[in-house]
Formats: structure tokens, C-alpha cells, sequence
């Protein structure tokens, strides 16, 4: 596997693991945005530069912020008197390993009948464009209606109460 | 290793590090950290199987993960929305100091 | 004088040719990185010195709107005063505050230069002068543009300062509201030329009828798009009448209070060259790239014709500050979101009618008749609800 692979996919899991392990809390959101920007990267070397552009305009221009703004508004960078693990945190860590020697078995075993080396897939914008409002118009419209209504109800629960209901 | 199997071993990693963030940290916005991750490790072997898959020219793998992309921003938005909600309430953002029902 | 004229090929390609001509020392295995190395060395001498030339041009330009002379002692009309600002700059003391995050201290301004140096790749400066060509150029830019928005929450939040993280939210809220506009008004022009590929953008408004070019900002969607883009690069830009979240008069400096010596002037850097940058996308999109504006005047070299409008821009924007006062916070997110976000989606629909109704005077009355109808109507609402009130004046007396 190539060079730029390898690094690519370091930068990302180091990110990841910042992102859960640091102490304060603003330093996991920006250790976040690195893992997000490593995984843009992996996208682009996968050939699939809207996702990848995609990926960087959502992820760290929009859920990045939000997360941050989100930290300041509840005072996150204050660090807990009890430490930032929770009390059960050997059964979680547990768990994560189990989840991950299961994938990594699933893969390795199947290591046999995986597709080998292609080609490149040419994917232009207009391709992507024609699929979403011809074979994927539904799940767009969907999307659409979605993105709506989530918007509104986040709007509604994170509104401060009238004061006149009180 | 081939490449696809590289690629998913790296998916499957970051889905591990997500679900044991999301699992042992005490902040509710780390635990949704967690599930970013989650979803993005997801995105990660979607778009994988789709260069490597039988079928690129069909975009099926790439779709999905535009749409996954959509949908993890909406869900991130109003998860954010419920913990600022949470923090106006019980004045933490503490999940084990949350375990009871009672408000 | 026809542009197949082989000097005046030669002057519009002049270089591209040069960059072959040094490309053909190295051997073929060499070539493509030292190709992209050398493209990328232009960039990054060619912006920052135009950035030089900006702040004296703009120091002078709104002293002489003020009524009185910018700088004028060092070298001839003050114009080597960017090389005494830049020793000024290296040689001050970096003072870091005690309590500020030290990593991501340094690394706020860092990230911002580098997120808007990327957005020049796409920008094409002349006939085959970008530096990528992408299929999916426009996303790009606009994927290093929020990328700026992250560093300046964290120059803002790791000051430990309220000054610096107040303003750092202002700033980040009021580009996030104007980030929707930019991108709204940019898809009303992907839809009309077909493609998110910026040169291919610029070959759409290539063409000439009556002498007249087919620039977008000719078409009546095209303007209304053009002043929506111009206001929105002025708000993502932090630059007056925007400039809240950094002015000296409100926030001490904002975002970068806590910023001294070589990171200011990097920020300082940052501010220009994301200007420049958003400045080169518009006229990429709507003032027709590195199109000449008559037939006659095809002769003179495509690159002329680019940065002559760049620096265009960049004179309407100093233009701006010097005359038009601060909005406030609240003022300037409800103009986006209740009046401008609303003119945008307008302006999509209107650009759809255009594409339709099919060539012709039918489609100019129609499409100009239902802007100009929603803007009076909107401004005219506003105005009831005592928003907008007639402009008043105060003399000194």
C-alpha cells in the first residue's frame, strides 16, 4: 500500500484518538476537525472528490463549529472534579474491543474474495447531478424534508422558554 | 493486504475509537463526538466499496455517503440543540451525574 | 489585429510558455512536481507582494476619503510603506499570554494562511492559467473558505480573553449566516454556465454580441446576483461595513487582540488575501474571469484583464470602508437571514424563468420587472415596520 495511504490513515486514527482521550474538552473538538480533515483525505485518494469537498464543507465548515459553539454554551472547557472517564469505563473500552477484533476478523477472513485493483472511476459532477435528480430523486426529496425539520426542531428545543409560560 | 481490506481495517478502527469515546466519556457533546466518528467510519467503507465494488459507474456508494454526509449534519444539529437544552436544565453536562428519570 | 496574431498569443500565454520553457530542463520524471512546485511559488510571491501594494493603496485611498494624505514619508507618495511595516512586524516581540493554550495559539494563524492560500488553486488568472483544473473547482473554494471560519474561533477561544472570544463568535456566526448567501448567489451561476469547473465558467461568459460581452452580470439575475456575492465577500471578509468581530472602536482588535508582531501581520496577511481570493471568484463568476470587455480589446493579454478587475474589486471594497458606517451585530444577521437569504432564492427562481423563456426581450422585462418588484417590495415592508427608516443627517454645528 502506498505512502501517502499510510500516512493518511495515521493522521486520521490519531486524530480519533485525541479526539476521545484529551482532557479538555475544546482540544477533543479541534483533534475532531484533524480526524475529519485525514478522512477527506483518505476520500480523495479513493478517487471521490465530491465526497471528499463535500466532506470538508460539512463536516469541519458546519458540524465542527456547531460542536464548539456547543462546548461554549454549556461550559464545557471546565474540567470535571471527577475526572472525564465515566466510572464504567473498562465495560466500554470492553466492548469497543470486541466490536473491533469482530470487524477485523470479518475482513481478514475475507481477504480471499475481496475485488482486487481497478480502474479509476471516472466521476464527473454531472454524472453525480443527473444521478441525484434522476435515479435518487426520492431519497433527495427526502434528504430535503429532513434537513427541514431538523432545523426546525433544533430551532425549538434549544429556544429559551417565554417567560410569560413560566 | 489488498487495498479495499486496508481501507476497511482503518473504517473499522475508527468505528471502535468512536464507540469507545461515545461509551467512557462523562460529556454528553463527547459522546456525540464519538458518534461522528462513528458515522464517518461508516462513510469511509461505503465510499471503499464503491471504488473497489463491481459496479462504480452506478454511484451507489458515493450517494449514499453524500446522503449519510446530510443526514449526520441534520442529527448532529439537534443532538447539540438537546445538550444545550439538558445543560440549561440540570446545569451539567455530566451523564453520570444524569441517571434518574426524576427532573 | 485579430488575437490569432502570434505576438499577441505569445503576450497572453507569456507564462505558460515560460513555465515550460523551465520545466524543459528537468527530466520527465521531474516534471509535473516541479511544475506544480513552480505554479505554487508564483502564487505565493505574486499575492503577498499585491497584499503590499493593497495596504498603501488603501491607507492612501481612505485618508483622501476622509479628506486628508495616508502615509507619505516613506519613499515616493508613501509607497515604500509596506516594507517599513513589514520590518515594524518581524522585529516586535511575540507576546504570548500566560494563560493562553500555547498550540493553539500558534496554530490559528497558521491554519487560516494556509486554508486561503488553497483557495488560489482554482482561481483561473488567464486563458489556461489556473493552477487545477478541477471538475468540481467552485466546491473546492468553498471547502477552504469554511475552513477559515475554525481558525478564527480558535485564535479567538485560546487568548483566554473575553474581548478575543466574544468577537471571535461574532465573527464565526456572521460567516456562517453569509457563507449560505456566497453559496446560494454562486449556484444561481453554476446553473446558467453547466458546470462547477471555473474555467469552464469563464469560457460560458466568453462570448461577444454587439460588441457586448456575455458577462453574467449583464443579465438581470446576474447583477442582483453580483451585489448579493459583493455583500457577502464583504461580511466573510470581516471588512466595514462588516467588521464588528474586529473593530478597534468596539473590540480592542477582536479575534486577534492577543496577536503581536509575526502572527498579527499573518492574520493581517490572512484578512487581505482572503480578500483577494473571494474578490477573484466573483469576477470569476460574474464579471467574466480574464474575458476581455469588448471585442476590440481581445489583443490585450488575458491576465490583464483578471487582475484589472481584482484590484477593481479590491478598490470598491476600500471604497466601502471609507464611507459606509458599522452595522451592528443583530443589524447585519437579520439582513441576512430575513433580506438577503430570501432575494437569493429569488434570484435562483428568476435565473430558471431566464433559461426558459428563451432569447429575446420577453425575458428581460420579465426577469428584471420580478426583482425589482420583490426589492421594493421587501425594502418597502421593512420600512413600514419602521426597520429602515430615511436616511438623517447631523451637522456639526
Amino acid at each position: 500500500m502506498s505512502f501517502v495511504f499510510y500516512m493518511l490513515a495515521a493522521l486520521s486514527v490519531t486524530g480519533a484518538l485525541a479526539a476521545v482521550l484529551l482532557k479538555n474538552t475544546v482540544h477533543c473538538a479541534l483533534a475532531l476537525t484533524v480526524a475529519f480533515a485525514g478522512l477527506a483525505l483518505l476520500f480523495l485518494d479513493l478517487d471521490a472528490q465530491f465526497a471528499g469537498f463535500a466532506q470538508i464543507l460539512v463536516y469541519i465548515g458546519a458540524v465542527a463549529i456547531l460542536v464548539v459553539f456547543a462546548i461554549l454554551l454549556t461550559k464545557g472547557s471546565e474540567t470535571p472534579k471527577d475526572g472525564v472517564f465515566s466510572r464504567t469505563w473498562l465495560v466500554g473500552l470492553v466492548i469497543a474491543a470486541g466490536v473491533f477484533a469482530v470487524l477485523g476478523w470479518a475482513v481478514i477472513g475475507s481477504i480471499r474474495v475481496l475485488p482486487q485493483e481497478k480502474a479509476v472511476p471516472t466521476v464527473t459532477v454531472l454524472q453525480i447531478g443527473n444521478a441525484l435528480v434522476g435515479r435518487y430523486v426520492l431519497p433527495l426529496e427526502i434528504v430535503a424534508v429532513l434537513l427541514t425539520a431538523a432545523m426546525v426542531g433544533a430551532v425549538i428545543v434549544a429556544m429559551h422558554e417565554k417567560e410569560g409560560e413560566k | 493486504m489488498t487495498p479495499l481490506a486496508s481501507y476497511l481495517l482503518v473504517a473499522a478502527l475508527l468505528f471502535a475509537i468512536g464507540l469507545a469515546g461515545a461509551l467512557t466519556r462523562r460529556n454528553a457533546i463527547l459522546v456525540l463526538i464519538g458518534i461522528e466518528l462513528m458515522l464517518n467510519a461508516a462513510n469511509l467503507n461505503l465510499i471503499a466499496f464503491w471504488r473497489y465494488g463491481p459496479h462504480p459507474e452506478l454511484l451507489t456508494g458515493m450517494m449514499f455517503a453524500i446522503f449519510s454526509i446530510a443526514v449526520a449534519a441534520a442529527e448532529a444539529a439537534v443532538g447539540l440543540g438537546l445538550v444545550i437544552q439538558i445543560h440549561r436544565h440540570a446545569k451539567t453536562t455530566d451523564l453520570d451525574a444524569m441517571n434518574r428519570m426524576k427532573g | 489585429m485579430t488575437i490569432e496574431n502570434p505576438i499577441f498569443v505569445t503576450s497572453d500565454q507569456i507564462f505558460v510558455l515560460l513555465r515550460h520553457w523551465a520545466l524543459s530542463f528537468l527530466p520527465a520524471a521531474w516534471q509535473t512536481i516541479a511544475g506544480v512546485l513552480l505554479s505554487v511559488a508564483a502564487i505565493v510571491c505574486i499575492f503577498p507582494a499585491l497584499f503590499a501594494l493593497t495596504t498603501v493603496f488603501e491607507r492612501k485611498g481612505l485618508g483622501r476619503i476622509q479628506n486628508r494624505l495616508g502615509p507619505n514619508r516613506v519613499g515616493p507618495f508613501g509607497l515604500l510603506q509596506p516594507i517599513a511595516d513589514g520590518i515594524k512586524s518581524l522585529t516586535k516581540e511575540d507576546i504570548v499570554p500566560l494563560s493562553a493554550d500555547a498550540a493553539v495559539h500558534f496554530l490559528a494563524p497558521v491554519v487560516l494562511v494556509v486554508a486561503v492560500f488553497m483557495g488560489f488553486a482554482v482561481l483561473p488568472m488567464g486563458r489556461n492559467m489556473a493552477l487545477v483544473d478541477m471538475d468540481a473547482g467552485l466546491l473546492f473554494y468553498f471547502a477552504m473558505g469554511t475552513s477559515t471560519e475554525l481558525a478564527v474561533f480558535m485564535a479567538g477561544w485560546s487568548s483566554r480573553n473575553k474581548y478575543s472570544l466574544l468577537g471571535a463568535m461574532r465573527a464565526v456566526a456572521q460567516m456562517i449566516s453569509y457563507e449560505v448567501v456566497l453559496l446560494l448567489s454562486s449556484v444561481t451561476v453554476v446553473m446558467m454556465a453547466g458546470s462547477l469547473s471555473l474555467t469552464k465558467i469563464v469560457e460560458a461568459q466568453n462570448h461577444y454580441s454587439f460588441g457586448f460581452p456575455h458577462w453574467y452580470i449583464f443579465t438581470p439575475w446576474g447583477c442582483a446576483g453580483f451585489v448579493m456575492y459583493a455583500i457577502a465577500a464583504t461580511a466573510e471578509t470581516n471588512r466595514s461595513p462588516f467588521d464588528l468581530p474586529e473593530g478597534e472602536s468596539e473590540l480592542v482588535a477582536g479575534y486577534h487582540t492577543e496577536y503581536s508582531g509575526f502572527k498579527f501581520a499573518l492574520f493581517f496577511l490572512g484578512e487581505y488575501l482572503a480578500m483577494f481570493s473571494i474578490s477573484g471568484l466573483g469576477t470569476t463568476l460574474f464579471l467574466g474571469g480574464w474575458s476581455a470587455p469588448f471585442l476590440f480589446l481581445t489583443w490585450v493579454p488575458s491576465w490583464f484583464w483578471f487582475f484589472s478587475k481584482l484590484m477593481l474589486s479590491i478598490f470598491v471594497f476600500i471604497w466601502l470602508r471609507g464611507t459606509l458606517p458599522r452595522l451592528r451585530q443583530d443589524q447585519l444577521m437579520n439582513f441576512a437571514w430575513k433580506f438577503v437569504l430570501p432575494m437569493c432564492l429569488l434570484n435562483l427562481f428568476v435565473a430558471g424563468i431566464w433559461r426558459f423563456l428563451g432569447d429575446g426581450w420577453l425575458r428581460w422585462m420579465v426577469c428584471s420587472a420580478i426583482l425589482i418588484v420583490a426589492y421594493a417590495g421587501m425594502g418597502w415592508g421593512e420600512m413600514r415596520r419602521g426597520k429602515i427608516g430615511p436616511r438623517s443627517y447631523r451637522y456639526a454645528e
